[in-house]
C-alpha cells in the first residue's frame, strides 16, 4: 500500500479504538459507552481487526463494506442520544478515513487493471457524495447546530416531501414557463442571427468582438429593467433568459461555423454543392460541438437568470421568490429544499443536453474516446 | 476573393448603428408615455420638436437615452467626492473588493483543488464528477441564503460576498488547471526522469510552466463569475452599498436612469478586470520567453 493508504489506515485504526474508549452519547444524564450497544462494538472490532489482518494489503470490498455498515450504524444511532460525545466523532473519522481508503483501493485495482471500469468506477464518486452527506447529518445532528445555520438533509429532506404541492407550483412557474421559453427563445435566435451573420465578413468582425465582451458582462443585472418592462409575470424572466443565453449561442455558433477546414470546404467546392448544401451537410454538422457547448454553458445560464430575476418581483410563486421569501422567514430548510430542487433540474437538464450531444456529435474524439 | 478587415472599424460602425437603434427605440417606448403625461398635465400645443426633446429627456424612462446614462455616470464618478454615498466610483469600489477577494480565493482554491486531483487518482475519480456537478447547480439561489445566514451569526460586509464570488470563480480554474496540469507530453515526462528530476522539480520545472496558459484563461472566465457573484450577493442587503444594492435600490423607486449608469459600471469593472488578466498573461508568457502570437 502506498504511503497515503498506510496513514488512512493508521488514522482509522487509531480513531476506532479510541471510539470504543471513549463515551458516544450523553442520553439524559448518561454517558453511552460503545459496548453499550452492539452494533457499533461490533462493526468497531470489526475494523480494527480488518486494518491489523490487512495491513500489508487491504481488500477495497472488505474496507467498504465496513466503512457503509460504519455509517449505515453511526446514522441509526443519531436519534438515540441527546448530543454526540468524543467516541462518536472518533468512529466518524474512522469511518471517514475508511471510505477515502476504499476509493484509494478501488481507484487503484481499476487503474492495474484488476476491476473492470464500467460497473466499478461509479462507485466511487457515488461514496464520495454518500460520505459527504452522512457525515452532513452527523454533524448538524450530533453537534446540535442550530437549525437556522444549516438543516441536516434528513430535515431538508422532510419538507421537500411535506411540500409537494408548493415546490411542483414553483417549478411550473420557474423552470417550465421562465427557463424552457427563454432558453429555446434565446438560443433559437442567437443561432439564427450567427447563421445571418455568418455571410457578411463585416457584421462578423464587427460582431464578435462585441458578442465576445458582453458574453463576460455581469448580464444578470438586466433584471430589474426587465421586470419593468414585461411585468412581474414569468415574461420578464424568460426575457432575462433570452438575453442571457443569446450571446454565448451567438459567439459559439460563429465559432463553428468556422471550424470546418478549408479542404472539406474545397471538396464541397469540387462537388459544386451551393451555400445550403454546404451549410447542412458539412459545416453545421462541424459546428455541431460549438453549439452544444454553448447549450451546455445556457443551461446553466438560464436557470440562474430566471431564479435571480425572481429576486426582483414577482407574483407570489416561482423558486426564487420562494427563496427571497422564506429566507426573510429564516426558514432554511424550506430554502434548502428549493435548492436541492433547483440543482436536481439544473442537473437533469445538463444531462439531458449531454445525451442529446452524444447521439448528434457521436463521431467527435471526445465523444468516442470514453473520458475526457 | 478573400477580404481582410482590422475589426477596430467594422466593431465602431456595428457601436454606432446600435446607439442610433437605441435613440430610436427610446424615443418610440418613451413617446407615449410623454403624450400622457401631457394629457394629465393639461399642456396642450406641444410642437413635435419640444416632445421630442422632452421625451429624449424624461426623468423616469422607461428606457432611458445614450446621453442621460452618460451624464448620470459623469455626474456620478466625476462630480462626487470618491467617499460619497452618492459616487458611484464608491460602489463600483465595494463590488470590487469583494470579487477581487473571491476571485484570490477561488483562484487559489481551483489550483489547489486541481494539483490534488492530478497527483491523486482517487481524489480525481471521486471529486471530479461532483464538481462538474457542483457547476449545473443555479448557485446563485443560494446567494442570499449566505448572506442572511452569515449575517445572522455576526459575519457581513466583504466576507459573505465573497464567499459567492469564490464558488463561481473556482470552477473554470480547476477544470482548466486539470488539463494544463496534464498537458506535459509523455515524451517531455521521460525526459525529466532520465534528468532524475524529483517530483517537485518536474512541478516546478514542466508542468507548472506549460499549465500558466491554461491558468490565465480561466482566469479571464474566473474573474468574469466572480463580478456576477459579487453584484448577485449584494441583492439581499437591500440599500446597501456595491453596485448590486444600486440596481435594487433603482428597480424599487423606478430610477431607470440608475439602474442603467450601475450595468454600465458594472460592464466596465468587467472589462476592465478582464484586459487587466490579459495584460498579466501577455507580461507572463513574454517573460517566459515565448514568443508573441
Amino acid at each position: 500500500m502506498s504511503r497515503l493508504q498506510n496513514i488512512l489506515a493508521v488514522i482509522a485504526g487509531l480513531m476506532a479504538l479510541l471510539a470504543l474508549a471513549l463515551p458516544y452519547g450523553q442520553i439524559g444524564d448518561m454517558q453511552a459507552m460503545s459496548w453499550n450497544h452492539w452494533p457499533l462494538i461490533l462493526v468497531l472490532l470489526a475494523s480494527v481487526a480488518a486494518l491489523i489482518v490487512w495491513y500489508r494489503d487491504m481488500p477495497f470490498a472488505a474496507v467498504g463494506v465496513l466503512a457503509a455498515l460504519g455509517g449505515v450504524v453511526l446514522m441509526e444511532l443519531l436519534p438515540q442520544f441527546d448530543y454526540a460525545l468524543g467516541g462518536y466523532w472518533a468512529a466518524l473519522v474512522a469511518f471517514w478515513a475508511m471510505a477515502w481508503l476504499f476509493a484509494e483501493r478501488l481507484s487503484r485495482a481499476i487503474a492495474k487493471g484488476k476491476v473492470a471500469e464500467r460497473p466499478y468506477g461509479i462507485l466511487i464518486p457515488l461514496i464520495f457524495g454518500a460520505a459527504i452527506l452522512t457525515v452532513w447529518e452527523a454533524i448538524t445532528l450530533g453537534a446540535n447546530i442550530p437549525k437556522v445555520l444549516l438543516p441536516a438533509p434528513s430535515a431538508i429532506w422532510d419538507v421537500l416531501l411535506a411540500n409537494v404541492p408548493i415546490l411542483v407550483a414553483d417549478f411550473q412557474q420557474t423552470f417550465i414557463k421562465a427557463v424552457l421559453i427563454g432558453y429555446g427563445l434565446g438560443c433559437g435566435v442567437g443561432f439564427a442571427v450567427a447563421i445571418a451573420i455568418d455571410r457578411s465578413p463585416f457584421l462578423k468582425a464587427g460582431l464578435l468582438p462585441l458578442g465576445n465582451f458582453v458574453s463576460a458582462l455581469p448580464l444578470i443585472g438586466i433584471a430589474p429593467i426587465m421586470v419593468m418592462w414585461f411585468g412581474f409575470d414569468w415574461p420578464s424572466k424568460a426575457a432575462v433568459v433570452v438575453i442571457m443565453t443569446f450571446f454565448p449561442m451567438l459567439v459559439n455558433t460563429i465559432a463553428g461555423l468556422n471550424g470546418s477546414g478549408e479542404m472539406e470546404r474545397d471538396l464541397m467546392r469540387t462537388y459544386a454543392a451551393g451555400y445550403w448544401q454546404t451549410l447542412f451537410k458539412l459545416r453545421l454538422p462541424a459546428a455541431a460541438p460549438f453549439i452544444f457547448n454553448a447549450l451546455k454553458i445556457n443551461s446553466t445560464l438560464a436557470l440562474i437568470g430566471a431564479i435571480v430575476a425572481e429576486f426582483f418581483g414577482t407574483p407570489i410563486v416561482g423558486m426564487g421568490f420562494r427563496i427571497s421569501s422564506e429566507i426573510g422567514k429564516l426558514n432554511v430548510d424550506m430554502v434548502w429544499a428549493e435548492i436541492a430542487m433547483a440543482a436536481v433540474a439544473g442537473s437533469v437538464f445538463y444531462w439531458v443536453v449531454v445525451l442529446i450531444e452524444r447521439a448528434v456529435t457521436f463521431w467527435h474524439p471526445s465523444v468516442r474516446g470514453g473520458r475526457a | 476573393m478573400k477580404k481582410s478587415y482590422g475589426s477596430t472599424i467594422p466593431v465602431l460602425i456595428v457601436l454606432g448603428v446600435i446607439v442610433v437603434l437605441w435613440y430610436g427605440s427610446a424615443v418610440l417606448m418613451n413617446w407615449s408615455r410623454q403624450s400622457d403625461f401631457y394629457q394629465r398635465t393639461d399642456v396642450t400645443g406641444v410642437s413635435f420638436s419640444q416632445q421630442l426633446n422632452d421625451v429624449l429627456n424624461q426623468a423616469k424612462p422607461l428606457l432611458p437615452t445614450p446621453h442621460q446614462v452618460a451624464g448620470e455616470l459623469w455626474k456620478t464618478v466625476a462630480q462626487q467626492a470618491v467617499t460619497s454615498k452618492r459616487s458611484l466610483v464608491y460602489h463600483g469600489w465595494i463590488t470590487l473588493s469583494a470579487t477581487l477577494l473571491g476571485f484570490v480565493f477561488g483562484t487559489a482554491l481551483g489550483i489547489g483543488l486541481a494539483l490534488f486531483i492530478v497527483y491523486n487518482n482517487a481524489m480525481d475519480r471521486s471529486m471530479m464528477p461532483w464538481i462538474i456537478a457542483s457547476q449545473t447547480v443555479p448557485i446563485l439561489a443560494i446567494a442570499p441564503m449566505i448572506i442572511v445566514v452569515l449575517n445572522a451569526v455576526g459575519i457581513s460586509g466583504l466576507i459573505p460576498k465573497a464567499i459567492i464570488s469564490t464558488y463561481l470563480s473556482f470552477f473554470p480554474v480547476v477544470v482548466g488547471m486539470v488539463k494544463g496540469f496534464r498537458s506535459p507530453e509523455a515524451i517531455q515526462m521521460d525526459l525529466l526522469h532520465t534528468y532524475n528530476a524529483s517530483p517537485y522539480q518536474t512541478f516546478i520545472k514542466l508542468r507548472w510552466p506549460i499549465a500558466l496558459p491554461y491558468l490565465f484563461t480561466s482566469m479571464k472566465v474566473g474573474v468574469a463569475a466572480s463580478l456576477v457573484g459579487a453584484i448577485v450577493g449584494e441583492l439581499p442587503a437591500g440599500g446597501g452599498s456595491g453596485l448590486g444594492a444600486r440596481l435594487l435600490a433603482g428597480s424599487y423607486y423606478g430610477q431607470t436612469v440608475q439602474i442603467w449608469s450601475a450595468l454600465f459600471a458594472a460592464a466596465a469593472l468587467a472589462g476592465g478586470l478582464i484586459i487587466i488578466v490579459s495584460l498579466a498573461e501577455r507580461l507572463t508568457i513574454r517573460h517566459m520567453g515565448a514568443r508573441s502570437a
